[in-house]
C-alpha cells in the first residue's frame, strides 16, 4: 500500500507513554484513596474525584489519542459535543429538580 | 469484482481531507467517537438524575460491588490503552511491535457480573432470598433496598453498553492481528488501521475513566 498523508502525530515529539501510564496509575490509586479512606466531607469527595476523572480523561484524550498534536478544526470535532453533553445533563438535572 | 481482486501494491493512496487534514477513516472515526460521546452523556445524565432523584438512599458502591477489583481491571484497561500507543509509536519507527488482542478487560467484567448475580444482585435490583437482599432487609440505608431496581438496571446499562464497546474493539482488534499484523503489512509509510482501532480504543478507555468515578467511587 503506498504512503498516506495520515500522520500529522509523526511530525511533533513523542510524549513519554510510561510517564503518563504512571501518571495514571498514581492517579487512579488516588482515587480509590480519596474515596474510601480519607476523612473527607462527601461534598468535598465528590468534587476532587471528578476532578480526578477528568485529569485522567484529559491525559489519554491529549496524549494517548494525539489530540494536543492535531489540528484545532479535528480537534473541535471532539470538542464540540463536550458543551452539548454539558447543557443535556445540566436540562435532565434541573426538570428533576425544579 | 474489481475491488475484491485488488491487491493492496494497486489501491490508491488515501490522501489527507482538506477540511480536517487527516485521512478520511481517521476523520470518520473522530466523527463517530463524537456522537458516543453524546450517548454515553445520555447514560450517565440519566444515572445522575435517577441516582439524585431517586425516592430512596442509593446503595454505597463498596456495599455491593467489589470496588478492589474493577480498580485493578481499571489498571488494566490502561495499561491496554500504553501498549496499543506503544505499538502504534513502534510501527512509527518501523521496529518490531508486539500487537495480541487479549479480551483481559473484558473477562475480568464477565467475573464481575457471575459474582454479582451470584449474590443477587441483578438489573431488576436483589433477587429475593440472596445474600444481598438479606444485607438490604437488615441494613436499608447502607444497601439502598428501597431503589434496588433502580440501582440494578442503571449499573448494569451504563457497564453492559461500555463492555459491549470493549467486546467490539476486541473482535477489531482481532480481525487487524490476523490481517494486517500477522502478515507484517504496518509499515512505517501506513498505520492507518492501527491508528484509527487505537483512537477507539483509548475513547473506551477514557470513558471508563469517568464512569468507574461516577458509578464506583462517588
Amino acid at each position: 500500500m503506498t504512503a498516506t498523508s495520515s500522520p500529522t502525530t509523526a511530525e511533533h515529539k513523542r510524549p513519554n507513554y510510561v510517564l503518563i501510564w504512571l501518571y495514571l496509575f498514581v492517579l487512579t490509586v488516588a482515587e480509590v484513596a480519596l474515596a474510601f479512606e480519607l476523612p473527607l466531607s462527601r461534598n468535598i469527595k465528590l468534587l476532587l474525584l471528578l476532578f480526578l476523572a477528568v485529569w485522567k480523561a484529559l491525559l489519554v484524550a491529549l496524549f494517548f489519542m494525539h489530540l494536543k498534536f492535531e489540528r484545532w478544526r479535528l480537534r473541535l470535532i471532539f470538542i464540540v459535543p463536550l458543551p452539548l453533553a454539558a447543557i443535556l445533563v445540566t436540562v435532565a438535572i434541573m426538570e428533576k429538580v425544579f | 469484482m474489481q475491488t475484491s481482486t485488488m491487491t493492496d501494491a494497486m489501491r490508491p493512496p488515501f490522501p489527507a481531507e482538506p477540511g480536517a487534514g487527516v485521512y478520511s477513516n481517521k476523520l470518520g472515526m473522530w466523527v463517530f467517537l463524537a456522537s458516543d460521546v453524546m450517548f454515553f452523556t445520555a447514560l450517565i445524565g440519566s444515572y445522575i438524575v435517577l441516582r439524585f432523584g431517586a425516592p430512596g438512599e442509593w446503595a454505597k458502591p463498596a456495599a455491593v460491588l467489589n470496588v478492589p477489583l474493577t480498580a485493578v481491571n481499571t489498571f488494566l484497561l490502561i495499561c491496554s490503552s500504553v501498549s496499543m500507543v506503544k505499538a502504534y509509536a513502534a510501527i512509527q519507527d518501523g521496529k518490531k511491535y508486539f500487537l495480541r488482542p487479549v479480551p483481559g478487560f473484558v473477562s475480568v467484567q464477565l467475573v464481575e457480573y457471575i459474582k454479582l448475580v451470584g449474590h443477587g444482585f441483578t438489573p431488576a435490583g436483589f433477587r429475593e432470598g440472596s445474600l444481598l437482599a438479606e444485607h438490604a432487609a437488615a441494613d436499608p440505608i447502607k444497601y439502598g433496598a428501597t431503589v434496588a431496581g433502580l440501582y440494578g438496571s442503571s449499573f448494569f446499562t451504563m457497564t453492559g453498553f461500555h463492555g459491549f464497546h470493549v467486546t467490539c474493539g476486541v473482535i477489531s482488534m482481532t480481525y487487524l492481528y490476523f490481517t494486517k499484523v500477522l502478515p507484517e503489512k504496518y509499515s512505517p509509510q501506513d498505520y492507518r488501521g492501527i491508528e484509527v482501532i487505537g483512537l477507539y480504543w483509548h475513547f473506551v478507555d477514557l470513558v471508563w475513566i469517568i464512569l468507574f468515578t461516577i458509578v464506583y467511587l462517588i
